[in-house]
């Protein structure tokens, strides 16, 4: 019979603090009953100093006080309850359901904080998955089972580029597999989280999505739980039940704020720009939850979309994001306001797995060259454009000038693409032969002579 | 394991904090000490002692502690069990089998799997190589393993162990814990000689005499081997924001450096990335020996999600190892991946101990840890008297992708080859992105004599040569952006039309090109000297009046772009035909300007 303790020495922010405790753990679940509503808030054991205990509460702390409160140490980690019945419904930070349906009874559960996988244990990734997006599929391939976030400032169309990847992504093609949409919405507008429910269900996917909401009035610390329940759900339907599982996850950058804030609250050193030390081991205990395995035949693929602060990338959020990420699709907000939809922008866009997943019996045998020539061109013609605002564009070379016609036109026909619009990988991969026909075929050094012939001759 | 607790001193649990613990009644444990904690046997070592309260960094996740558990030494240091075994194998920051989590745990790392390490079991097939009455001094061979198809090991007798030999077994099958040869000392103690010798992994093992080395670690990547070389027993920093290559230059490295033995220590960096290692490395076939590179290859993963606490060790676990083959007379190539994780690593601990922090919350012996890390690279003589190094190469990863952090600032002062990776290179998909303007080598002048002797008299002043053509066309380029290119006299487009050959027929290279891949240093002078050939062909062209736009033959110049492909590395014939072309090309070119 575990103890029930009556009196709360310390309360800061979302944190409290309970004396002459035992027999409490690490990391042990908590109920706080707040006696004038009634109301049982779920906090979290995060720090132990002999008899005081810190306890982190993951709804709002208002109205709790002194003497109005019963704390119970509930003798389990943070645990859920797992099952298939998860899918179709909709719960909140710390998986309650807020859809009014019924509670999840299962007889498996498990810890929200997972623990990380051996890497002996993984399955390299090496399939990809064809978005429809010619600028993703072609320089930036997504691969099942890889970690590739959105990194995109405020105002640019994040969510329709990854509504449009969950409807396009061909998960569950022919095989029969089973896929399945895992969706964590930290601290975003109540319109963003509608915006995607309505997408889901548009596209006849409801059944298979299973959503945790934080709304952006919600409580701080309840942010901390969301993804964590999120790839709970998710490695369960994965790793047990073999499905292909796509989690999209909005917004990193209110999670990574939700976390300095609790930092603060608990007296940390700061580092960079006040976020915690451990921000990169943090981001990293969920990043690394995505992945595949040796021994099933499920996978998570992870899609974290996260807004810049100031557009700026090498702040710490996108920073460290980066760093642990197998690559990133990054928004360009110049692109975004010459109208062209989805505003890749494709430099700094990279996906570290793709080098595995394409070229001949994945994609195509010219992917990888045409990739290669597509990026070394386009970065020349960010050069050329430097040069033509200075001594202007009449006055640059012939080449030159070519360069200029082949930005133009990839970016109106190669970049930009209908928020409906599906194509191919094929499609994608001709359409970049016929805008690398624009330049000169001595500027096309990426590409190989068995290529050239095969596929340049055919184009122009 | 009842008679191995007696005599064991115990603390209590008081606070726990993330991966740092508090203990009472610890007066009698000693600093650095390694101690199991709590009723799960987490793994942890002291750190803090102040008076009776101990503070301790738990190498496992620690939900579940309670206040109150105990806490039991274990009397020893933080060590690593070294012998055969090592190669080929996979193994947490504390040194414990990856393999073997993995038979008692499928997918998941678990805590409390207590302390694993090599193969108790496994029977080597040992030769020993002395006899009753030799002398052993410390450090020297007294038995040989064939540890894998490539690498033998030399069983060492400990440092700190001498004295005549009383006993020995006969050649055969033995464990690594198996008794094989008993020394009396000069106190007439008598020591016990096995396959495996425990060492704390913070003390680097001692050596006779250190040296310098004047041999190239010889990578087979140009930009390395040519402009900016690591010698044996050397240092190197690459540096690099995210994206910009840096584990895949440390593959790279890790894949055909002409090292004996090759420690990866993938420190706090994505999980794929080992598993990748792991599905590739067993394929790949080393040029030295015609064997799989995973002969040679000791890998120690601390995966960003793995614990914090380990990962700060998993740096001194790899080099412990690397000078254990050091020891044996091998030349030792080390690659941490990435340092930056484990000065973050520091950096948290010491957040936790709320020590007072210097910049950007670095603790105040950042610079100084790094210091130590690297000081343990070096050639020298052994204690048996054999000759071994490890070459240190650590990737770091600046915050925002500045070099002016405190990581990367503090690894500048202790390296001598700086490899800077470069975003823009990077975006242009030019790889390996090594800013050529940035980067630099401390060893060129150590290694000249060597690249004379064994790859061509002028190879040294040839790197020089085209270094100078690229500072060159640098310094043109930024005027190209001012006005174009167009209004350049003709022998500074010449330049820049033969600077872009260097970067993109000689820099770039390519890692998934079989030829590509792997570069001997007879083709990467060969190629360099080419380009050379034509540099000066078409000065001797402008010196008659001719426009750059006739010397540039575009089928010669894209032979030159692709001749990484082209010629064969074991045929460089190609290079020759290409001069000859050359030739005919200028001769006719210079017969029609002369008449």
């Amino acid at each position: 019979m575990k103890k029930e303790y009556l009196k709360i020495d310390k309360v800061v922010g979302p944190l409290i603090q309970v004396s002459e405790v035992d027999d409490v753990f690490y990391g042990e679940s908590v109920d706080i009953l707040d006696i004038s509503s009634g109301k049982i808030k779920k906090g979290k054991v995060i720090k132990i100093e002999a008899e005081n205990v810190v306890i982190q509460v993951f709804q709002n702390t208002t109205g709790l006080a002194a003497g109005n409160s019963i704390i119970k140490f509930t003798g389990e980690s943070f645990k859920l309850p797992m099952s298939l019945d998860l899918q179709g419904r909709i719960f909140n930070g710390i998986g309650e359901p807020i859809d009014n349906g019924s509670a999840i009874f299962s007889a498996i559960e498990a810890n929200i904080n997972g623990r990380p996988i051996n890497p002996m244990s993984r399955e390299y990734p090496r399939n990809y998955i064809q978005t429809g997006i010619s600028s993703i599929d072609t320089l930036a391939t997504l691969i099942r089972g890889q970690k590739l976030p959105i990194f995109s400032g405020n105002g640019l169309p994040h969510n329709e580029l990854a509504a449009q990847i969950v409807r396009q992504a061909q998960l569950g093609d022919n095989t029969g597999e089973e896929f399945g949409v895992v969706f964590a919405a930290i601290g975003v507008k109540h319109d963003d989280e509608k915006f995607f429910r309505k997408s889901f269900s548009e596209a006849n996917i409801m059944d298979h999505v299973v959503m945790f909401v934080n709304y952006a009035d919600d409580p701080i610390a309840e942010r901390i739980t969301t993804p964590r329940c999120a790839l709970t759900a998710a490695e369960y339907l994965a790793f047990e039940k073999n499905m292909h599982i796509l989690v999209v996850m909005t917004d990193m950058t209110s999670y990574c704020e939700a976390l300095r804030e609790i930092s603060s609250a608990r007296e940390e050193v700061p580092s960079r720009k006040g976020y915690p030390g451990y921000m990169y081991s943090d981001l990293a205990s969920l990043y690394e939850r995505a992945g595949m395995l040796k021994n099933s035949s499920g996978s998570i693929t992870f899609l974290p979309i996260l807004t810049m602060p100031n557009d700026d990338i090498t702040h710490p959020i996108p920073d460290l994001t980066g760093y642990i990420t197998e690559g990133q699709i990054v928004l360009g907000r110049d692109l975004f306001q010459q109208s062209i939809y989805p505003p890749v922008s494709i430099l700094p866009s990279l996906s570290r797995l793709m080098k595995d997943g394409i070229g001949e019996g994945f994609t195509r045998e010219d992917h990888a060259e045409v990739t290669n020539q597509l990026f070394a061109s386009y970065s020349k013609v960010q050069e050329v454009r430097d040069l033509s605002q200075i001594i202007g564009e009449e006055e640059l070379s012939p080449t030159d000038k070519k360069y200029m016609a082949f930005g133009r036109a990839f970016e109106a026909t190669f970049l930009n693409q209908g928020f409906d619009e599906s194509r191919s990988i094929i499609e994608s991969l001709d359409l970049g032969w016929r805008l690398l026909a624009i330049l000169p075929l001595t500027e096309l050094d990426r590409l190989s002579p068995e290529n050239i012939e095969k596929y340049f001759s055919k184009e122009s | 394991m009842a008679e191995q607790n007696i005599n064991r001193e115990t603390g209590i649990i008081y606070a726990i904090n993330g991966p740092v613990i508090k203990g009472k009644k610890m007066s009698s444990f000693k600093m650095r000490e390694m101690v199991t904690v709590g009723a799960k046997q987490l793994i942890g070592e002291v750190i803090v002692l102040e008076g009776d309260i101990g503070t301790i960094q738990v190498y496992e996740e620690t939900e579940g502690l309670k206040a109150g558990e105990v806490i039991i030494s274990t009397g020893q240091p933080l060590s690593l069990k070294l012998g055969p075994g090592l190669l080929k194998n996979m193994f947490d920051g504390i040194q414990r089998p990856l393999q073997k989590i993995q038979e008692l745990s499928p997918i998941f790392i678990p805590e409390g799997i207590g302390l694993l390490s090599i193969d108790e079991k496994k029977r080597w097939d040992t030769t020993i190589t002395v006899k009753p009455g030799d002398i052993l001094s410390a450090g020297s061979i007294f038995g040989l393993v064939q540890e894998t198809e490539v690498i033998e090991n030399r069983l060492l007798v400990p440092p700190n162990v001498s004295g005549t030999i009383v006993e020995i077994v006969e050649n055969g099958c033995y464990t690594i814990d198996d008794v094989l040869v008993k020394i009396r000392d000069e106190k007439d103690a008598i020591h016990e000689l096995k396959m495996a010798q425990v060492w704390p992994v913070r003390t680097p093992r001692p050596n006779a005499w250190r040296g310098e080395t004047l041999v190239p670690l010889v990578t087979g990547q140009r930009v390395i081997d040519i402009f900016f070389p690591i010698a044996k027993g050397g240092t190197a920093a690459i540096p690099g924001g995210f994206g910009t290559g840096k584990t895949m230059t440390q593959h790279q490295l890790a894949k055909w450096s002409d090292a004996d033995i090759i420690v990866y220590i993938g420190c706090g960096e994505r999980g794929n990335e080992m598993t990748e290692v792991i599905e590739d490395f067993p394929k790949l076939i080393d040029p030295q020996s015609g064997k799989s590179i995973m002969e040679r290859t000791v890998l120690i993963a601390n995966t960003s999600n793995m614990p914090v606490a380990a990962r700060e060790a998993s740096i001194y676990t790899g080099v412990t190892i690397a000078e254990y083959y050091r020891d044996m007379g091998y030349a030792v190539a080390l690659m941490a991946d990435s340092t930056s994780r484990w000065a973050e690593a520091l950096r948290e601990i010491s957040g936790r101990l709320e020590e007072m922090p210097a910049e950007e919350g670095y603790p105040a012996y950042l610079p100084s840890r790094i210091a130590e890390f690297y000081e343990r690279a070096g050639s020298v003589e052994t204690l048996g008297g054999g000759e071994g190094s490890i070459t240190i190469i650590g990737a770091v990863s600046p915050a925002g992708g500045d070099f002016s952090e405190p990581v990367t600032e503090n690894t500048k002062r202790f390296v001598n080859v700086f490899l800077a990776l470069d975003k823009s290179l990077a975006y242009a998909r030019h790889y390996p992105a090594i800013n050529w303007l940035e980067s630099y080598s401390g060893y060129i002048k150590i290694l000249t004599d060597w690249y004379e002797d064994n790859v061509a008299e002028d190879c040294i002043d040839l790197r020089n040569k085209m270094l100078e053509l690229l500072f060159q066309e640098n310094k043109l380029l930024e005027m190209v952006m001012l006005v174009g290119e167009d209004v350049l006299p003709d022998d500074q487009r010449w330049i820049l039309e033969i600077a872009k050959i260097i970067k993109v027929g000689y820099l770039q290279q390519n890692a998934y090109n079989k030829e590509d891949t792997y570069v001997p240093l007879k083709k990467q002078y060969a190629m360099l000297k080419a380009i050379e050939y034509l540099y000066e062909k078409g000065r001797e062209g402008l010196k008659l009046g001719i426009p750059t736009s006739q010397l540039k033959n575009a089928d010669i110049f894209s032979e030159f772009i692709k001749m990484k492909y082209t010629v064969p590395n074991d045929d460089l014939s190609g290079i020759d035909r290409l001069k000859e072309e050359i030739d005919s090309f200028y001769e006719t070119l210079f017969e029609r300007y002369t008449n």
